[in-house]
């Protein structure tokens, strides 16, 4: 296939791509679940803050837990029911800790609440973010960051330039890819919506070139649009939305700043369309689509209520639903092994495969670095893996630092073409954990060294200050006394001379 | 609960990888054997004898795993490089004491796979050419050439226990390389041409030798577009040595062997794909590896010309594997987005 303008990044890697498995069905609505649990953290920022007690009646599409400052996002009930029970509850997170949730029992009415479509044609850019800010919508490409964030843009700075990541370049996942085929249309609406919000002068979306179909009905939808919509080769990982920008526009989102610094926005295609939903037909997010594939029988992508359990999903598609198996949420490169088929559906879960040993065989035994630098051809950041592998095993933090380790994203590049079976990757995570550990307990420890100082010198200085009380008291006595004596000196001499003038009478 | 994503690798092992390069070695060990006769196999196999037999043992002492060290290859490349290295009729201790060198003082001492400075083949090769300098400095004649037919049995005689042959046989069959050659009578004033009229020369390089030569090509070429190898090693290191070459011949062509001659001469070849592409002694950075080849190249070409040996590449690898940590540090390939 012929790239027009497009560039190509260092390095990638093109495993097996396993998408066809779960794009011969189209998207399947999963029952409305008996029971279904929300986390308050479903995105990154703060907590959600709660607006039900136990007991309450809420109605599909209800604020339940409403965002806690800017930099959080909005829960909303997917079903009519009653809050159950608001407590810990397993999440899908790779520490497999539970947090808060709300757990609601649904009447199985799935009444929605009022919905309240909003002109959006009419209102200006402000008015349309604070709405938004409400709408629970999060990155659904993975990230979770809340939406309305990325579409308020500082006054010094001017987007010129939205790209809508159409990419999903890892293997296995497809819930981007139909949901493009069957919903190009809402994706092209909530595109528009959001440049005319960012006031971009221009938009393009990145697609792979492995999805033609979805192509083809995302060129269709963007006819009558100045939308571009360009084709970049299969290599993962050019959805990470720096690759993916370079990719498109030839522009490397320099260190430590983020692409709106270059006036580029970057949204998920099922993001966009959320803030299409919201606006035009007032839906806030309560569902996603999520690819259920791997070892199930029956690969297919699900539209699914947020706070279903997983469980369901697994049944629907024909998945052994025994606790032994286990689940990966997200691809094969950048996934982690779920702690359970009972944790919910969440807002970042694109996907789940059922692994098996067959699919996934357990890591071979590891054998010494050869220093052959596979891993340097194939990190999308020129960083040396081999170096930082180095650094890291041998607790040379400093090194790695040195090294960029914090340039690394993580994408597993490095530990797919290693010829020794080493999992770079884990170590550049404990090393990147070490590091963030030290400087904490190193900021820790000068806050409480501070602290001390602040002490000793507070103690030093009330003791100097005693000391000065306890001086001037001390001469203040000290005057006392001597008043007194003078007092008595004086009274004697009086004394002498009455005796004196008294001797001299007598005589 | 551990993050172990990836799930997937797609790598050869470094098994794979040790064995296509001894792969790519068949093509030159062939045209050596059809050259020079079977002496290259004896010295191969004892090599191979050796080698696993030493590193066992060490992995033993080391109470490291045997069987996945063993079956690495990586043992294997080293002992066939240094058997290809070495006289194809030096005697068989020879090649079983630098095995055992290469193995010890070049693999082992640092702590084995991966962690070697050195190259481990030149390591034993550089000490077995200034122990024993007129061994290993005596190389067969290819079978063609020989005056008296001299049987392949007699060959692995020489190998095996030389005090077999006759004096006379063994001088016939044996003979300075062509770049010795050259140097010697380089020194007596004669000029080029007349030099390279010898029989011992060939139509590129040694006669036979320039065979050899070929077969190795065709295994580095495989090597190349099989990415088991990079191309800026050999690339850097033979154009170096090319353009080098090219500049001292037209200066002085009488005195200066021709650019393809130095090419296909000795070990140039070996050393531009199997052993300067030893991964773990090497620059890993792109531009390090260039920076590396054609320092590499200048060496051998200095140490070729006004050096007291007839080849320089032990020396010259050797040296500059000590530079290779430092040429890495200095040659880190611009990150993503830095400037």
């Amino acid at each position: 296939m012929q790239f027009n303008n497009i560039f190509k990044f260092n390095g990638g890697v093109h495993p097996e791509e396993n998408k066809s498995l779960s794009t011969t069905l189209p998207i399947a609505r999963l029952p409305i679940p008996k029971k279904l649990v929300l986390p308050l953290r479903q995105h990154v920022g703060h907590v959600a803050k709660l607006k039900v007690k136990v007991g309450d009646q809420v109605l599909k599409g209800q604020i339940i837990a409403e965002a806690d400052g800017n930099i959080s996002a909005a829960i909303h009930a997917p079903t009519s029911g009653k809050i159950l029970k608001i407590s810990e509850e397993i999440i899908p997170h790779p520490s497999g800790l539970p947090d808060f949730c709300i757990t609601i029992e649904s009447d199985l009415k799935d009444k929605w609440i009022e919905k309240k479509p909003i002109a959006w044609k009419k209102l200006d850019s402000a008015a349309l973010i604070e709405m938004i800010s409400s709408s629970g919508i999060v990155g659904l490409g993975g990230a979770v960051f809340p939406s309305h964030m990325k579409l308020k843009v500082n006054q010094n700075q001017s987007i010129e330039t939205l790209v809508i990541n159409a990419a999903e370049c890892e293997p296995f996942i497809t819930c981007d890819d139909m949901f493009m085929r069957e919903k190009a249309d809402e994706i092209i609406q909530g595109t528009l919506i959001a440049q005319s919000i960012l006031h971009a002068k221009q938009c393009v979306i990145g697609i792979e070139d492995n999805k033609i179909e979805a192509y083809q009905a995302l060129k269709k939808a963007a006819q009558k649009t100045s939308i571009e919509i360009k084709i970049v080769p299969t290599l993962y990982p050019s959805g990470d939305a720096k690759r993916l920008i370079y990719l498109l526009m030839g522009i490397e989102v320099p260190k430590e700043k983020r692409s709106v610094d270059l006036g580029i926005q970057v949204f998920n295609v099922a993001t966009v369309a959320a803030i299409y939903r919201y606006l035009e037909l007032g839906e806030p997010s309560i569902s996603r689509i999520v690819t259920i594939t791997g070892n199930v029988q029956n690969p297919q992508n699900y539209e699914v209520l947020f706070g279903t359990p997983l469980s369901e999903l697994i049944k629907a598609a024909g998945g052994k639903s025994n606790k032994t198996q286990k689940f990966i949420m997200g691809g094969p490169m950048m996934g982690f092994d779920l702690p359970s088929i009972d944790v919910p559906v969440t807002k970042a879960m694109n996907c789940v495969i059922e692994s098996s040993p067959e699919l996934f065989p357990s890591p071979k035994p590891v054998m010494p670095c050869i220093r052959c630098a596979r891993c340097a051809d194939a990190c999308p950041v020129n960083l040396q893996p081999q170096e930082l592998y180095w650094f890291s095993k041998s607790s040379q933090l400093e090194k790695a630092k040195d090294y960029n380790l914090f340039d690394c994203i993580e994408c597993g590049c490095c530990t797919y073409v290693c010829p020794s079976n080493i999992p770079l990757v884990q170590f550049y995570r404990y090393a990147k954990s070490e590091i963030i550990a030290q400087d904490k307990a190193k900021e820790a420890a000068n806050t409480a060294r501070e602290r001390n100082e602040s002490r000793l010198a507070r103690i030093e200085r009330e003791k100097k200050e005693r000391a000065e009380r306890h001086a001037q008291k001390a001469l203040g006595a000290q005057e006392k006394i001597s008043d007194d004596e003078k007092k008595s000196t004086i009274a004697a001499a009086v004394e002498r001379v009455k005796q004196t003038q008294q001797e001299n009478i007598k005589n | 609960m551990d993050n172990r994503s990836p799930y997937i690798v797609d790598a050869p092992s470094v098994s794979v990888i040790m064995f296509k390069v001894l792969l790519a070695l068949i093509p030159g060990i062939a045209l050596y054997v059809y050259a020079f006769g079977l002496g290259v196999i004896v010295n191969i196999t004892l090599a191979s004898l050796t080698v696993v037999l030493t590193e066992s043992a060490i992995l033993a002492i080391r109470k490291l795993p045997i069987k996945p060290f063993i079956l690495d290859g990586s043992g294997l490349v080293t002992a066939w490089l240094l058997a290809l290295s070495i006289p194809s009729i030096a005697p068989w201790w020879i090649i079983v004491l630098g095995t055992l060198l290469c193995i010890i003082f070049g693999k082992h001492v640092y702590g084995g796979l991966g962690y070697n400075l050195f190259n481990p083949a030149m390591v034993g090769y550089a000490i077995l050419l200034i122990s024993f300098p007129s061994i290993m400095t005596h190389w067969q004649i290819p079978t063609n050439l020989m005056e008296n037919h001299v049987e392949w049995l007699d060959q692995i005689k020489i190998i095996m226990n030389s005090h077999l042959l006759s004096k006379e046989t063994i001088d016939a069959m044996s003979s300075a390389t062509p770049l010795d050659y050259i140097k010697t009578q380089l020194t007596l004033n004669q000029p080029l041409n007349i030099i390279q009229q010898n029989k011992i020369f060939g139509f590129l390089g040694g006669s036979g030798l320039e065979l050899v030569n070929l077969g190795y090509l065709a295994g580095g070429l495989y090597l190349l577009k099989d990415k088991i190898i990079s191309w800026h090693l050999p690339v850097s290191f033979l154009t170096t040595l090319f353009f080098t070459a090219l500049i001292f011949n037209s200066f002085s062509p009488d005195t200066f062997a021709s650019p393809l001659f130095h090419v296909m001469s000795g070990g140039s070849i070996l050393c531009a794909f199997f052993i300067i592409t030893d991964p773990v002694s090497a620059p890993t950075t792109p531009k390090g590896k260039i920076y590396f080849g054609v320092a590499i190249a200048l060496l051998v070409f200095i140490i070729r010309i006004f050096g007291g040996y007839p080849e320089g590449i032990a020396f010259a690898v050797l040296f500059m594997n000590i530079f290779a940590p430092l040429i890495d540090s200095l040659t880190q390939p611009r990150i993503f987005g830095h400037k």
